[in-house]
Formats: C-alpha cells, sequence, structure tokens
C-alpha cells in the first residue's frame, strides 16, 4: 500500500511529507481521496486517529512523492497533531467555506504551524466543498473569480468569501485555493502548487528508495528527530 | 453408534481435548434412541410435547412450549431446581413410552414421503408484522418538518423501533440514543431519569421492567446511564452485556480517568463534544446487535479454518518480524481472526477485539484501499486508563479487486484481510509499518501468504458439510475455554437478515435459558411446530443447535454429538489455542 518508489522513469524522485488539517467534516480526507483515487464518497464517516497515504505527482524536472498524513478534525485528537506536523515538509490546512468557524479554527491551525513545524512548512489554505458555492462564483480557477460575492444571494451556500480567505492568506504568506473534492475543482492544483512550492533544495538526500526509507524512519522518530530535521531546514531557508 | 457423551458433562470438565472416552462406569444408555440425551429421565409432559410434530400438521400451534430437562445423572447432583421438578413425574412410565413411541414415529416420518427440498424447509413462519418492522429497523427517522405537523408520524416511526439504546449522564444530559434526535429523544430521557432517581432515591437501582411487549434494561456505570429496550425477547442479562458493550466503546473513546475527570470538574459535562465522530461507532455496535451477532451473544470470537500448520507459518512469520514496539499483532479476515501474537502474560479480551472489528468491519470509517491507519483507542479490556495505538492495513489479496474496490461500501468491506499491529507508543507508526512490510514478505516467501487468500475465499462449511447426513440446519459451538465460536455459514436457510434475526432470537433464548439463575439446566429443549432445537452446556462448551420440526429428539441429539465429535476433531483448525506468544 504505501509501497515505495516503482521506478518511476529516469526522473529524479523525493518525498515530500504533508499533513491535513482542519476542523472535522470539512472534507480533508475526501481532497485525500480525489487526489490519490480520484474517487469521491458522499457521506464519508469521519476519520479516526489519521490515515497515511502516499501518491505521485509528476513535476516537469522530477517526480514528488508525497507521503500524506490525513489526521482526524475531532477535538480529542488535536493532541495527537504535533506527531504528523513536526517534520512535515507541507501542509494544507483545509476549511469549509459554507462554515465561517471552520476558517476560524483553520487559523488556529496555521498558527500552531508557524509556531511549532519546520521553520520552512510550506503552508496551504484550502477552502473546500466550491461545488456548495453558486456556480457563477467560481466556475474554474480558485483565487481570483470570486470577486462578486454572492453572499446576499440566498440560494448560495458560500459563507466565507473567497476576498477574506485570499487576504488572510495572502496576510501569512499562505498558498491558496478554493476545491471542490467532489467535482475535483482545483485538487491536483493544490497538490502541484505545494510541489513546486517545495525548494530544490529541501529535497535532496531524500529519495524513495529502499536504503533512503530506513533512514527517513529513524527521522521520524519524533523525539530523535527533531534536532536533524530542524538543520535540515536550517540549509533550506 | 456415537459417544453418548452429553450424558456425562461433567466427566468432560476436567480434561481438556482430546478427551478420553467415556467411563465405563456410565448407565448403558447407549442405544440408537438413547444417545446422549436423557431421554429416559424425561417426563411424561415432555413426551406428549414431543410426539406431536410427529403427528402430522393438525396440532401445530399447541405445541409451540418449550422444556427443559436435566442429565439422568446429574439427579443426584440436584443441579437444577427444573429438573427436579421436572423429574419428578413418573420417569418410568415415560421411559417405556417414549423408547416405543420414538422408533415408530421417526419410521412414520420417513414414509410420509420425500423430504421437501432445502429451500422448501421453513424453519421460521414469517410474520408479516415482524418482517415489516425489521425491514424498517434500520430506517432514518424522518426529519421533522418545521411547522411541526408530521410530529405524530415521526414519533410513531421512533417508536415501531424494535430495540432502542440511550446513553444519558445523571445530569440528565443525552449522550447518545440510536435512534431520533434530541428534540424527540428528551422527555423520554426525563421519564427514564425520573424512574432511575425514584428507586434511587431510596437507595435502590432500576434495572429493568416491562411496558407491553418492550422489555426496558438499564445498566448504571459511574456517571452513566445506559437503557436498552427491545421487543426481541432478549434476556435482561444479554441486553445489559450490549450495553456493557457501548459502554467499553465510550470508554475506548475517552478511557476512564478521562471522563471521570470530566464528570468531576462538571457534573453537566455534555459528552456528545467529546465523543464527536464517534456516533456510527456505537451505532454500528448497537445495529450488530439488532441484527443479531453470535459473537455478543456468546462473548467469544469465530475464527477463520485453517490447518493448524498452516496457522503456524503465519504465526511464525509474525513472531520473526516482531518489532520491539509490539503489543498485540492480529491479522483478521471479516471479523474472523487468522493469528495472534501476544505477550506471553496478557491475553486479549473479547470485547476489545470486538470494538476492534466492528470499528474495521462494521462502522465503514477504516476501509481498504485508503491507505494505513494509525488510530488511538483504549482497550478496557486490556486497560480502561490509557490509550494504545493500533496500526491497520488491509492487505491486497486480489489485485484485480485493487481497483474496484476503492468504492467499496461499508459493508463490502467484510471478507478484507486486515494487519492490525498494536503499540503502546504513540510514535511508533513507522515501526509498524515497517513490520507489516515484513511480515507480508515473509509470508509470502513462506507461502503463508497464498495459503491465508485461499482460505479466504473458501466459503464457510455448510452444516450438511460439517455434519453430513443430519438433519441439522445451523449451530453454534462455543468452546468455553477457548472464548472462540465456531459456526456453520447462514446459507441457505439463514442468510436474509430476517432469518438470521429469527434465528439469532431462538439462540439467544436457549442461551438465556441455559444461563438462567439460580439453577440452569444442562441441557434444554425447544420445539415449534417448524422447528426443533437444542441448547447443551458443559463445563467446556455450550452447543446451541436447530433442527426442522420433524426431527425427533433423539436425531437431534445425535446429529449434536456429531457436531461435538467434529469440533473434537477439528479443534485445532477452527479454533486458535493460544496462539504465537512472545
Amino acid at each position: 500500500m504505501a509501497d515505495a518508489s516503482q521506478g518511476s522513469a529516469p526522473k529524479p524522485s523525493s518525498s515530500v511529507k504533508l499533513v491535513l488539517l482542519g476542523e472535522a467534516a470539512v472534507g480533508k480526507s475526501s481532497l485525500v481521496m480525489r487526489f490519490v483515487n480520484n474517487d469521491f464518497q458522499e457521506n464519508k464517516e469521519p476519520t479516526i486517529g489519521a490515515a497515511f497515504l502516499t501518491q505521485k505527482c509528476p513535476l516537469p524536472t522530477r517526480t514528488i512523492k508525497f507521503e500524506i498524513w490525513d489526521t482526524a478534525g475531532q477535538e480529542r485528537f488535536a493532541s495527537l497533531a504535533p506527531m504528523y506536523y513536526r517534520n512535515a515538509s507541507a501542509a494544507l490546512v483545509v476549511y469549509d467555506i459554507t462554515k465561517p468557524s471552520s476558517l476560524t479554527k483553520a487559523q488556529h491551525w496555521v498558527a500552531e504551524l508557524q509556531r511549532q513545524a519546520s521553520p520552512g512548512i510550506v503552508i496551504a489554505l484550502v477552502g473546500n466543498k466550491l461545488d456548495l458555492a453558486t456556480p457563477s462564483t467560481s466556475p474554474e480557477g480558485a483565487d481570483e473569480a470570486a470577486e462578486d460575492e454572492n453572499d446576499d444571494d440566498e440560494a448560495d451556500a458560500r459563507k466565507v468569501p473567497t476576498k477574506t480567505a485570499k487576504a488572510y492568506a495572502d496576510e501569512d504568506g499562505l498558498l491558496f485555493f478554493e476545491t471542490s473534492a467532489k467535482t475535483g475543482e482545483n485538487v491536483a492544483e493544490v497538490f502541484t502548487a505545494i510541489a513546486n512550492a517545495i525548494p530544490e533544495t529541501q529535497l535532496k538526500g531524500t529519495r524513495g528508495s529502499a536504503a533512503a526509507r530506513a533512514q527517513e524512519e529513524s527521522r521520524v522518530n519524533l523525539s530523535a528527530g527533531r534536532d536533524t530535521m530542524g538543520a535540515k531546514e536550517g540549509c533550506a531557508c | 453408534m456415537m459417544q453418548p457423551s452429553m450424558q456425562e458433562p461433567s466427566d468432560l470438565d476436567e480434561s481438556p481435548p482430546p478427551l478420553p472416552p467415556r467411563p465405563k462406569k456410565l448407565p448403558p444408555v447407549g442405544s440408537i434412541s438413547g444417545i446422549g440425551l436423557p431421554t429416559r429421565a424425561t417426563t411424561a409432559v415432555s413426551v406428549t410435547d414431543f410426539q406431536t410434530p410427529a403427528q402430522g400438521n393438525a396440532i401445530r400451534n399447541s405445541n409451540t412450549g418449550s422444556e427443559s430437562i436435566a442429565p439422568a445423572n446429574e439427579l443426584d447432583e440436584s443441579m437444577s431446581v427444573r429438573s427436579t421438578v421436572v423429574t419428578v413425574e413418573p420417569a418410568m412410565d415415560a421411559e417405556s413410552l417414549l423408547g416405543e413411541v420414538l422408533e415408530k414415529d421417526t419410521l412414520a416420518w420417513r414414509t410420509l414421503g420425500p423430504m421437501p427440498a432445502e429451500e422448501d424447509i421453513e424453519i421460521f413462519p414469517s410474520d408479516a408484522e415482524f418482517d415489516d418492522n425489521f425491514d424498517r429497523e434500520f430506517d432514518e427517522l424522518d426529519d421533522m418538518t418545521s411547522d411541526g405537523l408530521n410530529e405524530q408520524a415521526v414519533v410513531d416511526q421512533w417508536k415501531s423501533k424494535l430495540k432502542q439504546y440511550f446513553i444519558l449522564s445523571r445530569a440528565g444530559k443525552p449522550v447518545w440514543s440510536r435512534h431520533g434526535n434530541d428534540q424527540l429523544v428528551t422527555s423520554y430521557i426525563g421519564v427514564i431519569l425520573t424512574l432511575i432517581s425514584f428507586y434511587e432515591d431510596v437507595s435502590d437501582s432500576l434495572r429493568g421492567f416491562t411496558s407491553g411487549s418492550t422489555r426496558f434494561v438499564v445498566l448504571t456505570k459511574g456517571q452513566l446511564y445506559l437503557v436498552a429496550t427491545s421487543s426481541l425477547g432478549e434476556s435482561d442479562q444479554q441486553l445489559r452485556g450490549q450495553l456493557e458493550a457501548l459502554y467499553m466503546q465510550i470508554l475506548s473513546t475517552l478511557t476512564l480517568p478521562v471522563m471521570e475527570r470530566m464528570f468531576k470538574v462538571r457534573a453537566s459535562t455534555d459528552l456528545r463534544r467529546p465523543l464527536q465522530g464517534t456516533e456510527k461507532l456505537l451505532s454500528a455496535l448497537a445495529d450488530g446487535f439488532t441484527r443479531g451477532s453470535p459473537s455478543t451473544l456468546l462473548n467469544a470470537l469465530e475464527c477463520l479454518k485453517m490447518r493448524k500448520s498452516h496457522r503456524q507459518l503465519i504465526n511464525n512469520a509474525f513472531l520473526k518480524t516482531k518489532s520491539d514496539q509490539l503489543l498485540y499483532g492480529l491479522i483478521v479476515a471479516g471479523g474472523r481472526l487468522v493469528s495472534v501474537v501476544r505477550p506471553r502474560k496478557h491475553s486479549l479480551h473479547p470485547g476489545d477485539l470486538h470494538l476492534i472489528f466492528n470499528m474495521l468491519y462494521e462502522a465503514g470509517g477504516i476501509k481498504a484501499g485508503e491507505g494505513e491507519n494509525w488510530i488511538p483507542l483504549c482497550l478496557p479490556g486490556f486497560n480502561n486508563t490509557g490509550y494504545v495505538y493500533m496500526y491497520v492495513s488491509f492487505l491486497s489479496l486480489d489485485p484485480a479487486a485493487e481497483q474496484a474496490r476503492q468504492r467499496l461500501a461499508p459493508m463490502e468491506n467484510l471478507e478484507e484481510v486486515a494487519v492490525i499491529l498494536i503499540s503502546a507508543t504513540k510514535e511508533s507508526f513507522f515501526d509498524m509499518q515497517q513490520m507489516k512490510t515484513d511480515l507480508v514478505e515473509h509470508m509470502s516467501k513462506n507461502g503463508s501468504y497464498n495459503i491465508l487468500k485461499n482460505c479466504v475465499k473458501r466459503r464457510r462449511l455448510s452444516c450438511s458439510d460439517i455434519v453430513p447426513g443430519s438433519p441439522l440446519k445451523h449451530f453454534l459451538y462455543k468452546s468455553k475455554t477457548n472464548v472462540q465460536f465456531a459456526m456453520p455459514s447462514f446459507d441457505p436457510l439463514f442468510a436474509d437478515e430476517i432469518s438470521k434475526r429469527r434465528l439469532l432470537t431462538l439462540y439467544s433464548q436457549l442461551q438465556a435459558s441455559i444461563h438462567s439463575r439460580p439453577a440452569p439446566p444442562k441441557v434444554h429443549h425447544t420445539s415449534s411446530s417448524t422447528y426443533t432445537a437444542l441448547a447443551w452446556n458443559t463445563q467446556l462448551f455450550e452447543l446451541y443447535a436447530i433442527a426442522p420440526a420433524n426431527t425427533s429428539r433423539i436425531e437431534l441429539s445425535q446429529a449434536a454429538n456429531k457436531v461435538v465429535q467434529y469440533i473434537r476433531r477439528e479443534e485445532e483448525r477452527v479454533f486458535i489455542i493460544g496462539g504465537a506468544v512472545f
């Protein structure tokens, strides 16, 4: 399942650890499902604990292998989150565009990541459930299109204007996307953008090969791994 | 013809399998009609009852009663009140009468014409009202409209449920209920709470009561009240067992000290928030009980049948690849245990495993094709004060199905094989992941991977495979020493949900009867116009078996003996004895 790289061509391949955070039921697992299996399920059961998945993302010059931690959003799992984000090079912080409180929660997560995760971590803020907004808002292309606010529109379930979230993301230097795991809109784009945003320097030496995996494992062992990672981040910045 | 071992259950008690031959000193009742059953000691009452089905269809409905009889040799032990009462009747008369009638009856039956085809046998007559209710049992209630006009309809829907479960705090806060939203449930919860407090005020505790045909059972656990209502005829003890399981699920999420602390800080704590996301686990457990779960009924586990040497191969792979961080390792195929590796001093609590299996195979939160999972949970039977961490990975036994199964609905998860590695260290995910990779590699090398694949593909044996030529249609055999049970396939007679529920209802009645206090009978027969059934309790095992009504008791007990022989012969295949220990 988590089988490592199956010799994907001559392109150099490197692993990127990515963590998904966000309030319960915003669609974290659905985003991952769409990205990994190109699949969607209505009424998905809540994730329990965390799920670990991998998916390759081919870029023009290299292949990125995402090692994804899809965490459960319930409050009681919050204390376990550091275990998943501590060594991550990327984080996807997800909120639900129909639920303002979920953006607040997302902002808390971003703050926590900025405070406690690796300094070079790439964070993407993702507003999910775009399919619930009236199509006129932004049929395609996430960022800009939603200038015309449909807030007054009764039929529109959107409660978080694109502008608000985008402004916040810009301020904090986050990547920003609005996605629909249901339709697949923008999902691949998020991951590609993250892959592109990871500095090349940081990827050196991390290979998906079996030998390197063992090395990685010791790095993931958190108690031991922190310092190593810190050093790495240092040179990345 | 066969060992009349049923006569001497207490003799079996001492000796673990393989069992010694029956001592010679026993009274020689081993003739065909006396097979293992204490028929000679039964009563006139039972004889009449017994004959009725054999006399044709005329008075079918009059003999739905059941009675219990005790093995003759237990008279001296004055084992049970029931047996004493029954055997007060003139035994001698009954004996001779029974012996003769029996022979004739079975003959008569045989000559009555060809046996009906398997599919035509009706073990449980259908009951349109029950069927209808059961069909709708798992439907969600309609939403109450804002004008409240459909309120009565929703309440009626709610009241038509055969089973209800409520969990509430002492302060009267709803924690969880299987059916109905707060709005609907609150007033009923108020009534329950009033009843409970009324008794508590006089330093008594309300344990259960009956209203109409519905039984209410209350279980008090610390600051929680758990309430079950049932119209399925389950015993208090069984309902209490189900409530215990729900309570364990709550502990599994929170741990006992955490929950106690919450209530200590604020008695009116709303537990729904910390339990958020586990509603489905509770509902899946509850629905399992409502559908009928042999595992919960018997408080035992089922194993995947496999040659001993084959299981040994898997166990060896487990032991060879064991990580230092490992506490328990399990391989499970569709809720059936394949292999266990455990520390010498610890065994696994069936209740804990039931929670895990429920999470993996019923609740649908964890699915094949959705990666590897790392789940903190408390196993209350193991230790209710802390968390362990569970690594779960489903094996892709069939690469072709790999693609297709991404869309699997929860129920289709059922035959999936999962590797479950439990560690006490929260940061050992990658150790467990490595161990799983090593384990699968090792199993591929020593051939056990393919063996497992084949065993999973093989269907459960049917009753006629296990006891060929017997009239038996289904049985449950629980090995008390191993805390495991074995059963044949529910196909073809009990394959659908309703027939299965009826079968399990019968089993639960039988189970209740041989566990009734103060003096449970060792053997219990019951018959209706359509079936005849047997429950048999020894210190080694419990056996429940059912056959069509035209089966004589003798035939039924012969078949029961054959089942016992089969299990004895196959014990190390159908059960896991000990497992791999480190």
